[in-house]
């Protein structure tokens, strides 16, 4: 069982034992988070490369930090000022990165299969930062990292998923890797933005929070995704916060002990009220926190530590 | 002295006249002269094709082909694409007007049957654009498209979006008699869309296009054909919906035809998950789901499609090799149509020869009103022959289309076109060009 030399695409194709080993290895490592001196030497001489076609705040400087953590030297490449702007396609681009002698590159894009393709450009490893309305790979993993911290296990565990399922990769990769692992999931918003079939996938979908949120270990917020709202999904955000956001009421459904997760950046008072997203209840932070041990071992494990 | 050309030993199929038998062919000229158990050739002026064991049909015509000229030919042009089509055993090919310019005028019409004249293989039916730049709000000069040699009349790439305008056109072609294509499609419920909306849409994470999208625009079209009794003829269905909308509309006396592309007859939206997103998979009309794959298998036996037709749309490899919101929706389709049909339709029993014949070769002659379609004689010596036993996988590097954009490569078919004979001379034998 090795992640070395491999892509980390989507929690769909990732089978539970290798989740497993990541998660084993980030409990391990966030214990350097904590240190004074947060540096280990075992990634020393490997370039990793972020590669975003789409802004991001948390995701592309937790990879840059957990790289540096790991003495590896991250390398950013930021859409408005590179050659895209002057027609470079991402093939291109890529193979430009290879050829410079990058190990690994994480990628964020807008369209959804980018990662995909990007592994048939390449020979080295690409680590799938978000793609389009498909998945987010690493921030499930990080999702699960921070329940285990509260709960301990997953197995049984009653999730419910709640907001804009449609557009949200953050849904999908938390609904592929939290039923694999034996959680129980329920999605809920308005149904425009419930992709199709989704229960197929393995969980139950209701149109109204309350259902979808009653006797919850955990709430999890979607972002309401305002850059992704092409149509006339839902007439505005002050009816969706009525209706579809997270406040005391709808929390009041969910398991007394029940946390509340969000996969940032929060619009405060549309998908979720401020005093619940700052109440005790809430490990938004936590899973901040969490992102960075999980993707250092991601990194350990596909950049394989030494050679 | 005439100059003969005879086929003999070849299984003949000809639905026109519901031969099935071992025959010998005898093109005379370049017109079908003789069909008869054992036809002698003539010393030194006739040349003999050994048909022994394959299967001999009237010409494949394939009703709805891109072939980029004038405009893209970085991606087709008429002499590569008529290539394709005799490699995949089409005698001729009805070409769609969006091109660039389009082919809205007698101009463009005439431009394309002279540059055919130089560079085609295979006969070349232009179909002229319905709306001016096929901008779907004024009339193009359809009449004197037809004078020049149009053979159809199609904004395919796009629908007619107005009622209105579809209306005018069914009711002004009466007087030109010509077939209107359209391409059904609601543009408002399928925007954005790049696969099938279902549960592949949602686990891809890719915008899905529901089959709705068609079926709205199927049942308008029909609602607007039975209004003016125009004929007309849907492109590309590939719903379950479509074809049951069309078959009551043929139940009621409503004169409509429809096509069906061997992609959407074999492939599922599956192929777009299983393939890793691979872009030569984003067609429009989107492959659909088994159930929809199923329903269109179905209504090619029990005659509610009329034709197979490949919607051959031939793309350049930078067009493809990019991300999947940004890649051409299209398949090139002359150079393995032939096959899959043999390989997954025939074979297995879902259709026979004579239906595929039919399907290939008499329909789309009768739809278009062209010669062909038949092996009577006196009609166009035009032949296409099958090896029914060749197996051999698909290998895109190989097309004589410049569109590599396949989602079956790597295919191992069994059954290939062997032949190609358009008015008594061979362009294509034994999987090699003639010409």
């Amino acid at each position: 069982m090795s992640l070395r030399g491999k892509d980390l695409l989507s929690l769909r194709e990732m089978s539970q034992e290798d989740m497993e080993l990541v998660l084993s290895t980030a409990r391990s490592l966030k214990e350097i988070l904590s240190r004074p001196i947060k540096k280990v030497p075992t990634l020393r001489g490997k370039v990793v490369c972020n590669l975003f076609y789409e802004p991001s705040t948390r995701t592309k400087m937790s990879f840059e930090l957990a790289a540096r953590y790991m003495s590896a030297d991250p390398v950013s490449f930021a859409k408005e000022t590179s050659a895209m702007k002057k027609g470079e396609t991402l093939a291109d681009t890529a193979r430009n990165l290879e050829a410079m002698g990058v190990d690994l590159v994480v990628m964020r894009h807008n369209v959804s299969g980018s990662c995909h393709f990007l592994a048939k450009v390449l020979d080295i490893p690409v680590v799938n930062a978000g793609d389009g309305m498909n998945e987010h790979p690493t921030q499930a993993l990080l999702d699960i990292f921070t329940i285990l911290d509260y709960k301990s296990r997953i197995r049984g565990l009653k999730v419910a998923i709640i907001g804009d399922v449609l557009h949200s990769r953050v849904a999908r990769s938390n609904i592929f890797g939290l039923t694999k692992m034996g959680a129980e999931i329920s999605v809920a918003g308005p149904s425009t933005l419930l992709p199709p079939e989704i229960e197929k996938l393995g969980v139950k979908a209701y149109t109204r929070p309350e259902e979808a949120i009653e006797g919850a270990d955990v709430v999890y917020v979607l972002r309401l995704q305002l850059e992704r709202q092409s149509k006339s999904l839902f007439p505005s955000q002050r009816e969706y916060s009525n209706f579809f956001g997270i406040n005391r009421h709808k929390l009041s459904y969910a398991k007394e002990d029940a946390i509340v997760m969000h996969p940032g950046p929060m619009n405060r008072g549309v998908e979720i009220t401020t005093d619940i997203a700052d109440s005790p209840r809430s490990v938004i932070l936590d899973q901040v926190t969490s992102g960075v041990a999980v993707r250092m071992a991601i990194l350990y494990h596909i950049l394989g530590g030494r050679d | 002295m005439a100059d003969h050309l005879l086929i003999k030993g070849g299984r003949v199929v000809d639905p026109s006249s519901k031969t099935d038998q071992v025959l010998d062919v005898l093109i005379t000229n370049g017109k079908i002269a003789r069909l008869a158990q054992s036809i002698e050739a003539e010393n030194g002026t006739t040349e003999v094709l050994d048909a022994t064991g394959k299967i001999v049909m009237p010409g494949f015509i394939d009703m709805h082909v891109h072939l980029r000229e004038p405009g893209f030919e970085y991606k087709e042009d008429i002499g590569t694409g008529t290539r394709a089509a005799a490699m995949g055993g089409f005698t001729a090919v009805a070409c769609m007007p969006n091109t660039q310019p389009a082919c809205d005028t007698d101009t463009v019409v005439g431009r394309i049957l002279e540059r055919a004249k130089q560079t085609a293989c295979v006969r070349v039916y232009p179909i002229g654009a319905v709306t001016k730049g096929r901008a779907g709000k004024e009339l193009a000069e359809m009449g004197e498209m037809r004078a020049a040699g149009a053979v159809a009349f199609s904004d395919d790439g796009s629908p007619v979006t107005s009622a209105e305008v579809l209306r005018c056109a069914l009711e002004y072609l009466k007087s030109f008699d010509a077939v209107l294509i359209d391409h059904p499609e609601d543009l408002s419920l399928s925007a954005g869309g790049q696969i099938n909306y279902g549960l592949i849409s949602t686990v891809t994470g890719l915008r899905g296009i529901p089959n709705e999208s068609e079926e709205v625009a199927v049942a308008r079209d029909l609602l607007i054909a039975k209004l003016t009794g125009g004929r007309l003829h849907l492109a590309h269905v590939s719903t379950k919906g479509s074809v049951e909308l069309i078959r009551q509309a043929k139940a009621k006396g409503i004169r409509v035809t429809c096509e069906v592309t061997p992609h959407h007859l074999i492939l599922t939206d599956e192929t777009v998950l299983e393939s890793g997103y691979d872009t030569n998979t984003k067609v429009n009309p989107p492959l659909r789901t088994q159930e929809d794959v199923a329903a269109l298998r179905q209504a090619l036996a029990d005659g509610t499609i009329d034709a197979i037709a490949t919607d051959h749309a031939p793309h350049h490899f930078d067009e493809k090799w990019v991300e999947f919101d940004y890649a051409e929706f299209g398949i090139s389709g002359l150079e393995t149509a032939v096959s899959l049909i043999i390989d997954r339709l025939v074979l297995p029993g879902i259709i026979d020869w004579m239906k595929m014949a039919e399907l290939m070769s008499l329909n789309p002659a009768r739809i278009l009103g062209v010669p062909g379609g038949t092996l009577e004689v006196g009609a166009p010596g035009d032949i296409t022959i099958i090896d029914p036993e060749l197996e051999y996988s698909i290998l895109p590097h190989n097309f004589e289309s410049k569109g590599k954009n396949t989602p079956f490569v790597g295919w191992r078919v069994t059954g290939a076109p062997y032949g190609t004979i358009v008015g008594g001379k061979v362009v294509m034998y034994d999987r090699r060009l003639a010409v």
